[in-house]
């Protein structure tokens, strides 16, 4: 069935999308419901919420399951839902040691004000299959919950606080750390949203976060990763990673005081790295540590350490140099026009689309540059024919005239 | 994620033992008796005989040549890359039964990527543990070589996150490889002259570059400067492996190890005399900073310790008149 022609092209498309339909379903289990997507699922739908840019956890996790688990297309929908909403207005800005935190880590220093706190990770655990989650039931379900909530119970630290400072605040106050304008970044009061303004090079910085805030993890893996091994290197070490829940306020439509509307769970990152002498007298005069900053929805660790790397290789490039052979990861255009997965994906996917008309085009550009080609060879032959008669004739002249 | 109860072995299934042995016991402390189990579930060192052999061959032509990166396939572990799947394919490669062996992890036993390793190689392999450096036969670690020296008899297994010190002079390594083969190392030489000029001194934390034998330029993993002249004609063996970047190399015992410096700007380590270890009252060796809480809630303040903690220790027994031996083992 052609997928072109005015009528057979409705129904295709409609029996194509029953098809999908189908495919999800014809397993005849149990539909999966919302809720056990949503807790089972947690990863998947931070990221879905991330790259959907949208904090919405109901939602990221319907849209996993039409999108049979597809990340991506799970980010699509959400990003395209996104498009129905008013923006209503935008949050105060959120200080991260707000955070009630259930996961904190640092490589520069060993004990950090606050000290180091695990909580869940999968870093330690041997990446075995387990083959008992095939038999896991409601009961050992019941049973691991009975057991661990007594343990809770018994190792309950009373009036801890669960917010602790910043790793980086403390190198502030030791003088290690650069200020971002110190180190040639943008200085704007207002933050830029690339939601409602289109972007253009040079981005500032906020733009910049804000585009690999909902950019692709993987593709944000991939070009970190690219850097870390010496392409556009910046030598990063992890000042602070923290997974937790962060408030959220707005100033209050009619009185401005500030309202706390609710939490989001994000995972933050602090990258140092060395500002490398550039011939900016300032820097020279006191060397420091520069920091690129890393941002998702929900417990998303790759994507924010990927994107605290990118940040700071960006702004040692921007600020004149950055270690070793310069690479994609340090170019700021190339990194911000590709990390997007839903303009990625749907401009890899268009090549789907009919080309009939384009390719046509195509084959009567190389059809004329065949005859040309054959045209010229044709000439080029009857040109060496010509020679080698000649060159026979001037033979034969030459033994007669001998 | 949710823990099952560990089920009853199943006879005929061999892969759920093995992994309820490995997964469904967190938080059981290791028995010898479970490691003779163990024993029996894996193949000793966890990866294949035939994989341990190539390791092995690769280790001897990486002995054969000092300095020089010898490539291997290597092998995907429980662990994830970058974490020290390098290190743990060489330990695994050559640990023996009667082995007794350290793990370390910035010079500290306790660390969870240490504690994370050894759990992994005890657990396949059932060799005993020790946090002595003097007692054991073969020591993996990350980021150190341990303060007290080590011996002919001893290995020193290093992980390394990047093995070629060319990388920041050339990011390719099929040009990199070149310029090793040629022994072209001016840009590195650049690098090292204009780090000096612009920074005043060489720009360069960790990974050190060094010259092995006179022959090539080498990769000190990120072991801080300070580490790097106890390369140069040491008694212990040096294995470098690199899972991720798929390299070995090695420095073979007694061999000559010089950090690239300049007549007018000699190599220097980041020792400074005057600061000392707040626990042990050491002056001569390697310290990071600590933040240390303060119980009555007020400032906690910053203070340096020893980054080699069982070596650290042994300095307070030492000092209090108390038997050195006592930290040994576990």
């Amino acid at each position: 069935m052609g997928y072109v022609a005015t009528k057979g092209g409705t129904e295709a498309v409609l029996k194509a999308e029953q098809l999908v339909e189908y495919f999800r379903l014809r397993g005849e289990t149990e539909p999966i419901k919302i809720e056990q997507i949503k807790s089972q699922f947690r990863l998947a739908v931070d990221r879905a919420m991330s790259e959907g840019s949208l904090y919405a956890p109901e939602l990221a996790a319907l849209a996993l399951k039409q999108s049979e688990g597809d990340a991506v297309e799970a980010s699509f929908l959400l990003r395209a839902y996104r498009s129905t909403l008013p923006r209503l207005s935008y949050s105060l800005p959120a200080n991260g040691t707000r955070m009630r935190l259930i996961r904190r880590i640092s490589s520069t220093f060993k004990d950090i004000p606050g000290g180091q706190l695990l909580g869940p990770t999968r870093d330690y655990q041997p990446r075995l299959l387990n083959t008992l989650l095939t038999s896991e039931s409601s009961e050992t379900m019941r049973r691991f919950l009975a057991n661990f909530e007594k343990q809770v119970e018994s190792n309950e630290t009373d009036g801890q606080s669960s917010t602790f400072p910043k790793v980086i605040d403390s190198m502030r106050e030791q003088d290690l750390l650069a200020e971002a304008a110190s180190i040639g970044d943008d200085d704007i009061d207002e933050p830029f949203d690339v939601t409602r303004k289109a972007t253009s090079f040079p981005a500032p910085r906020s733009a910049r976060l804000q585009i690999m805030a909902r950019g692709d993890a993987g593709s944000l893996l991939a070009l970190a990763y690219s850097s870390i091994r010496g392409y556009g290197d910046v030598h990063p070490t992890l000042g602070e990673m923290r997974v937790g829940y962060l408030p959220i306020e707005v100033a209050h439509p009619l009185t401005g005081e500030s309202v706390e509307i609710g939490e989001i769970m994000i995972t933050e990152c602090e990258m140092v790295s060395r500002v490398k002498a550039t011939g900016n007298e300032e820097i020279e005069l006191s060397p420091k540590f520069g920091l690129g900053y890393g941002f998702s929805f929900g417990h998303g660790e790759d994507k924010a350490v990927s994107m605290s790397i990118l940040d700071r290789a960006i702004s040692a490039a921007k600020s004149g140099k950055v270690h070793g052979q310069s690479g994609p990861a340090a170019d700021e255009e190339f990194v911000l026009q590709h990390i997007d997965a839903i303009e990625a994906s749907g401009f890899t996917a268009h090549y789907k689309l009919p080309h009939y008309v384009t390719f046509q085009a195509d084959i009567s550009v190389l059809e004329r540059a065949k005859d040309h080609a054959t045209a010229k060879n044709a000439a080029q032959a009857e040109k060496q024919l010509r020679l080698q008669q000649k060159l026979a004739k001037d033979a034969q002249d030459n033994t007669l005239l001998d | 994620m949710v823990q099952p109860e560990p089920l009853e072995p199943d006879e005929d299934s061999g892969l759920d033992a093995l992994l309820e042995q490995l997964i469904g016991s967190e938080n059981v402390e290791p028995d010898p008796e479970q490691a003779q189990i163990r024993e029996t579930l894996y193949n000793f060192g966890f990866i294949d005989e035939d994989s341990k052999r190539e390791v092995r061959r690769k280790t001897l032509k990486a002995v054969a040549i000092p300095g020089h990166l010898v490539p291997f396939a290597s092998r995907d572990l429980p662990v994830a890359k970058g974490w020290g799947t390098g290190g743990l394919q060489l330990t695994f490669s050559i640990i023996k039964p009667d082995d007794l062996l350290k793990v370390i992890d910035q010079g500290d036993d306790d660390s969870v990527n240490a504690v994370n390793l050894r759990r992994l190689i005890q657990r396949t392999t059932g060799v005993p543990i020790t946090t002595d450096t003097t007692l054991a036969s073969i020591v993996q670690t990350r980021h150190r070589v341990p303060e007290e020296p080590m011996r002919e008899d001893q290995i020193l297994v290093l992980q390394v996150p990047m093995a070629d010190p060319l990388r920041w002079v050339q990011p390719y390594i099929e040009r990199s490889t070149e310029m090793h083969a040629e022994m072209d190392y001016a840009p590195i030489w650049v690098y090292m002259y204009e780090s000096v000029v612009q920074s005043g001194d060489m720009d360069i934390s960790s990974q050190y570059p060094v010259m092995v034998e006179g022959r090539y330029l080498m990769d000190t993993t990120p072991c801080p400067r300070y580490d790097v002249p106890r390369l140069h004609m040491s008694e212990t063996l040096y294995l470098y492996g690199a899972g991720r970047e798929k390299r070995i190399y090695a420095i073979p015992p007694y061999s000559r190890v010089e950090p690239l410096e300049f007549e007018d700007f000699p190599f220097r380590t980041e020792h400074k005399p005057e600061q000392f270890c707040e626990k042990c009252g050491s002056t001569n060796t390697y310290l990071t900073r600590h933040y240390i809480e303060e119980k009555q809630g007020g400032e906690g303040r910053w203070a340096f310790f020893c980054s080699d903690t069982s070596y650290c220790q042994k300095h307070i027994l030492m000092k209090t008149g108390e038997k050195a031996e006592k930290v040994s083992g576990e």
